[in-house]
C-alpha cells in the first residue's frame, strides 16, 4: 500500500494531457518557419495560446510561454524590474513577501547582488499571510522608488492564501506593478488574470496534470518586459527559444481540464485535508498544523461568500489540497524516512540543498522557532487523492512520529562525548 | 537484518553496500551532510562533503535500487569533530579527526539514529573484519553471548581497524564491514564496475574532508589566529619563531624555518609544543624515542585478555600502533584507574604526540585503544 501525498511538488499528469502531447511529439515542424509543416507547428501553439488564456482569465496576446515556473518567475522579477529601471533610474526597489518561493526570492537578490537593486521581505503573520500594512508603508514612505512587488496568489508550503487583492488596490493607488506566482493556486483556487487586476502572474503546467519543463508567464499588455533569454525574438520577442508546440497543447488540455474542475476538487479535497488533518491531529499529540485553520466556521475557500479567489473577509484562505504540521521533537528528514519506506510519499516542505532539508524559511518568517521548524512535513492532496491516501497516512504516522522522536533525541544528546 | 549504508559517494562504500545486499538484507542508503557551507560543497569535491559525492552516493543507491536519503549531520559534525580539531590543536596535541568522525559521527549520531528508526545496523566502506565467537564456547566465560571481535582487514595495505577501534562492544555489535576480507583495494574497483557502479574509477580520498583545499595549517591559523612565539632546543635556547605553535607536531621535521644549523649539524624535530608558553620544542632525532606511553579515556574490545575492572590490572602483552599507517611496536600494557591505560614499548617507537589514538593488537585482534595523554622518553 503506498501513498502520493507530494501533489504540491508534483501531480500526476492527467491522461488526456499525455495523449495530447504524445500525439504531438510525433509531428515536425517549427512554429516559426513558413511552410506547411510550420504553419501546422504554429496553428497547434497558438490554438493551445487561446485554451490556456480561456482557461486563465487571460488574452491569448497576455500568454508568454516558458519552460517552467521558475523561469516565468525570473522573467518576470528581472524583467519587469530592467524595464522600470530604464525608464526611471529611481526605481530600484523590489518588494516581496518573506514566503515566496526560491524562483522568485532568488533572482531578487541576484538583481541586489549585481543590478543594484534593493530588495524589501515584506513580513507575514503566525499563519503566513502577508503583512498589508507593512507594505502600505513601503509604498506611502516611498512608492516612487519602487520597481514592482511580487506576491505570491497561495503558499507552496503552508498553503496560506495571499491577500492579492488589497495587495493589486494598495499598488494601484501608487502606480507600482504588481507579479504573483500563481503555481499552486491553478486548479484549487478560483484564478481569474484579468480579474486579478495583477500586471503578471506565473503559472506551471505539471502541477495541474500537464507536462514537466513547461509554464507561462502571463503579462499585461501595456507591462514593458525585457527579455531575459535573448535569440531568435519568439514570443514578442520577450522569451526566445524554438516553441514547444507538444508541451504547449497537453499543458492547455491540463489547465482546461483543471480549470473546469476546480469547484468540484476544491470541495472534495478539502474534505480530505480536513479529515487528514482532524486525524493526524487526533492521533499524534505535538502535532501542530501550520498555516491558516481550515476548521474554522469562514475562513475556506469552500465556504459559501468567498469571492472568486478571494477569502472570507477578515480570515485567511487555505489550498485545499494542503495539509502543513510540525512535529515537535522530530526532525523532518527522520519521519520522511519512516514515511517513505512505509510507501507514504510527502515533503518536507522545505527547500533542498543536495538534499539537505533546511528549516524552512517560510515557517521561521511566519515566527516558527528553528527546533520546531525542522520538524515539519506537507502533505498536498490532488486530482487522484481518496481517503485510501489518508487512512494509509494514518497507519503509519504514530510510529513514524514515535521513532523519529527517539532519534531526534538520540541526536540531540552527545552521548559518548569526551 | 535492515541494514543502513552509509554512502560517502566513494567506491568503497558502494561496493559494501551492494555486498550488504547480495548478503540479503534490506538495506537503504543514507549520504551524510557534513558541511553546511555552500562554498565548501563547491570547492571541496575531495572530500565527503560536496555536492559531487552527494550525487555520486545517489546514483551508487540507484545502481543498487536501493532508497536513498541525505541526512544533514552538519552541525554535529561541526560541534565534535571539527571543534575537537580546533581544541586540541590550540592545547599542543596532534587529533585524529577519522577516529573523532568514527566516535561521535558514523557510531553515534548516525548509528543512534539508525537505529532509532528501526534499523538493525550500519554499514560502512571501512576495511576491517569483525569475527563473531560462539559465546557458548566453553574456553570463554563470558557466558551464552556471541562475542564480537574487531580484526585487521585481510588487505594490510588497506586495513583501517585503527580508526575504528575507538567505538565499544555495543557499538562494534551493531556495525557491518563488509570489505573486510576484500583482497586489495584494485579487487574492489573491479568489483564496483563489474556491479555498474560508476564511482570505480573515482580516486581515493586522502586529506581532511572539511581542509577543503588540503591547507591544514592554513585552516588552523584562520580559525585559531595568528599566534606568533619562539622555537627553543631542549635547552630553551630560542633557535627561531614561529607564528602558532599549534601548526607544529610532535616529530614534525619540515618547515621548521629555523635560520641556524644545529650545533652537531645534524637535523632536528618538533620534541614538544608548548602551549601555555606558547613555545615549540626542537631536538635531536634521538629525543624522540619513546619507552612509554600514557593513555586516557580508553575503550576495550576484549575483556578475556584486558581484564574485566576498571582499575589497575595486569600487565598483557600486544603490539602498539600510534599512526593510521604506522607499523605496530612490541610492548607491554596494563588497565590503570580512571579508564586509562600505561604501555611500556619493547621496540622501537619515535615521535607519539599526546592527543594521537594509540591501539593495541594481538595479532590482528584489537584489544583496545586510548588517547595519548603523554609519553616518556627512552
Amino acid at each position: 500500500m503506498t501513498a502520493y501525498l507530494d501533489h504540491a511538488a508534483t501531480t500526476p499528469m492527467l491522461p488526456a494531457a499525455v495523449d495530447a502531447l504524445t500525439a504531438e511529439l510525433g509531428r515536425t515542424g517549427n512554429a516559426s518557419s513558413l511552410h506547411s509543416a510550420g504553419r501546422a507547428a504554429r496553428r497547434v501553439v497558438e490554438e493551445s495560446r487561446e485554451q490556456l488564456a480561456a482557461a486563465l482569465g487571460a488574452h491569448p496576446s497576455e500568454v508568454v510561454l516558458t519552460a517552467g515556473g521558475t523561469e516565468a518567475d525570473n522573467l518576470a522579477v528581472q524583467g519587469i524590474y530592467w524595464a522600470a529601471t530604464a525608464r526611471d533610474p529611481a526605481r530600484r526597489r523590489v518588494l516581496v513577501s518573506a514566503v515566496e518561493h526560491h524562483a522568485v526570492l532568488d533572482p531578487a537578490r541576484w538583481l541586489a547582488a549585481r543590478a543594484g537593486a534593493e530588495v524589501v521581505l515584506l513580513p507575514v503573520d503566525a499563519e503566513g499571510r502577508l503583512d498589508l500594512a507593512a507594505l502600505e508603508a513601503e509604498l506611502r514612505a516611498s512608492a516612487g522608488t519602487v520597481a514592482l512587488i511580487s506576491v505570491m496568489w497561495a503558499n507552496n508550503e503552508v498553503g496560506t492564501v495571499q491577500p492579492l487583492p488589497d495587495v493589486v488596490a494598495l499598488a494601484g493607488r501608487y502606480g507600482v506593478p504588481v507579479h504573483a506566482d500563481a503555481v499552486q493556486a491553478v486548479g484549487q483556487l478560483p484564478v481569474d488574470f484579468a480579474a486579478s487586476g495583477l500586471d503578471a502572474m506565473t503559472v506551471s503546467a505539471h502541477k495541474i496534470g500537464g507536462p514537466l519543463g513547461a509554464g507561462a508567464l502571463l503579462a499585461r499588455r501595456g507591462l514593458d518586459l525585457v527579455p531575459v533569454l535573448h535569440g531568435g525574438g519568439q514570443e514578442r520577442g520577450v522569451r526566445s527559444g524554438t516553441l514547444d508546440g507538444p508541451a504547449a497543447r497537453s499543458f492547455a488540455v491540463a489547465a482546461d481540464a483543471a480549470v473546469r474542475a476546480q469547484p468540484a476538487t476544491a470541495t472534495r479535497l478539502a474534505g480530505l485535508r480536513d479529515d487528514l488533518v482532524r486525524r493526524v491531529r487526533a492521533a499524534v499529540p505535538g502535532a501542530v498544523l501550520r498555516g491558516p485553520d481550515p476548521s474554522g466556521a469562514s475562513g475556506d475557500h469552500a465556504s459559501a461568500g468567498a469571492g472568486p479567489g478571494r477569502p472570507a473577509e477578515g480570515r485567511p484562505g487555505r489550498l485545499p489540497g494542503n495539509a502543513h504540521l510540525t512535529f515537535a521533537g522530530c526532525e523532518g528528514d527522520s519521519l520522511l524516512v519512516g514515511l517513505d519506506l512505509a510507501g507514504v510519499q510527502c515533503s518536507t516542505g522545505s527547500a533542498c540543498q543536495a538534499g539537505v532539508p533546511q528549516a524552512s524559511h517560510v515557517l521561521l518568517a511566519m515566527g516558527v522557532v528553528e527546533d520546531e521548524a525542522r520538524g515539519a512535513l506537507r502533505f498536498s492532496l490532488g486530482r487522484t487523492s481518496t481517503a485510501a491516501d489518508v487512512d494509509a497516512l494514518l497507519a503509519v504516522l504514530p510510529d513514524a512520529v514515535a521513532r523519529a522522536r527517539t532519534a531526534g533525541l538520540a541526536s540531540a544528546a552527545p552521548g559518548g562525548a569526551r | 537484518m535492515r541494514v543502513l549504508a552509509a554512502l560517502s559517494g566513494g567506491v568503497d562504500s558502494a561496493v559494501a553496500a551492494a555486498r550488504a545486499v547480495d548478503a540479503g538484507h534490506d538495506v537503504v542508503g543514507v549520504h551524510m551532510a557534513l558541511s553546511r557551507s555552500r562554498d565548501q560543497f563547491r570547492t571541496g569535491s575531495r572530500g565527503c562533503c560536496s555536492i559531487e559525492d552527494a550525487g555520486d552516493a545517489r546514483r551508487a543507491a540507484d545502481v543498487l535500487g536501493i532508497p536513498y536519503y541525505v541526512w544533514d549531520l552538519s552541525e554535529r559534525f561541526e560541534e565534535t569533530v571539527v571543534a575537537d580539531f580546533l581544541a586540541e590543536y590550540a592545547a599542543g596535541r596532534t587529533p585524529n579527526p577519522c577516529v573523532r568522525c568514527n566516535e561521535h559521527i558514523k557510531f553515534e549520531a548516525l548509528l543512534d539514529k539508525a537505529v532509532a528508526l528501526g534499523f538493525d545496523a550500519v554499514c560502512t566502506g571501512h576495511y576491517a573484519r569483525i569475527a563473531v565467537r560462539d559465546g557458548a564456547d566453553p574456553a570463554h566465560s563470558a557466558g551464552t553471548a556471541d562475542v564480537r571481535e574487531l580484526h585487521r582487514a585481510a588487505d594490510p595495505a588497506k586495513d583501517q581497524s585503527y580508526v575504528l577501534a575507538v567505538m565499544g562492544p555495543e557499538r562494534l555489535a551493531r556495525s557491518m564491514f563488509p570489505l573486510g576480507d576484500a583482497p586489495s583495494k584494485a579487487h574492489v574497483r573491479e568489483e564496483a564496475a563489474a556491479r555498474g557502479l560508476s564511482v570505480s574509477a573515482k580516486p581515493d580520498s586522502y586529506d581532511i574532508c572539511f581542509v577543503a583545499d588540503g591547507d591544514t595549517q592554513g585552516f588552523l591559523r584562520e580559525r585559531l589566529g595568528a599566534r606568533p612565539g619562539d622555537v627553543v632546543d631542549t635547552e630553551g635556547r630560542v633557535v627561531g619563531a614561529h607564528d602558532g605553535a599549534y601548526a607544529y607536531t610532535v616529530g614534525q621535521r619540515k618547515g621548521l624555518q629555523i635560520g641556524r644549523p644545529a650545533p652537531d649539524g645534524r637535523p632536528r624535530y618538533v620534541l614538544e609544543v608548548q602551549p601555555v608558553t606558547n613555545r615549540v620544542v626542537v631536538g635531536p632525532a634521538g629525543a624522540l624515542a619513546v619507552a612509554a606511553v600514557r593513555g586516557t579515556g580508553a575503550v576495550w574490545l576484549a575483556p578475556d585478555v584486558v581484564g574485566d575492572d576498571d582499575g589497575d590490572g595486569d600487565w598483557f602483552g600486544c603490539a602498539a600502533q600510534v599512526r593510521a599507517h604506522g607499523d605496530p611496536v612490541a610492548a607491554r600494557a596494563r588497565r590503570t584507574s580512571g579508564g586509562g591505560v600505561r604501555i611500556e614499548v619493547d621496540g622501537d617507537l619515535r615521535g607519539v604526540a599526546p592527543g594521537q589514538s594509540v591501539v593495541l593488537y594481538d595479532g590482528t585482534r584489537v584489544l583496545g585503544q586510548a588517547t595519548v595523554e603523554g609519553t616518556e622518553r627512552a
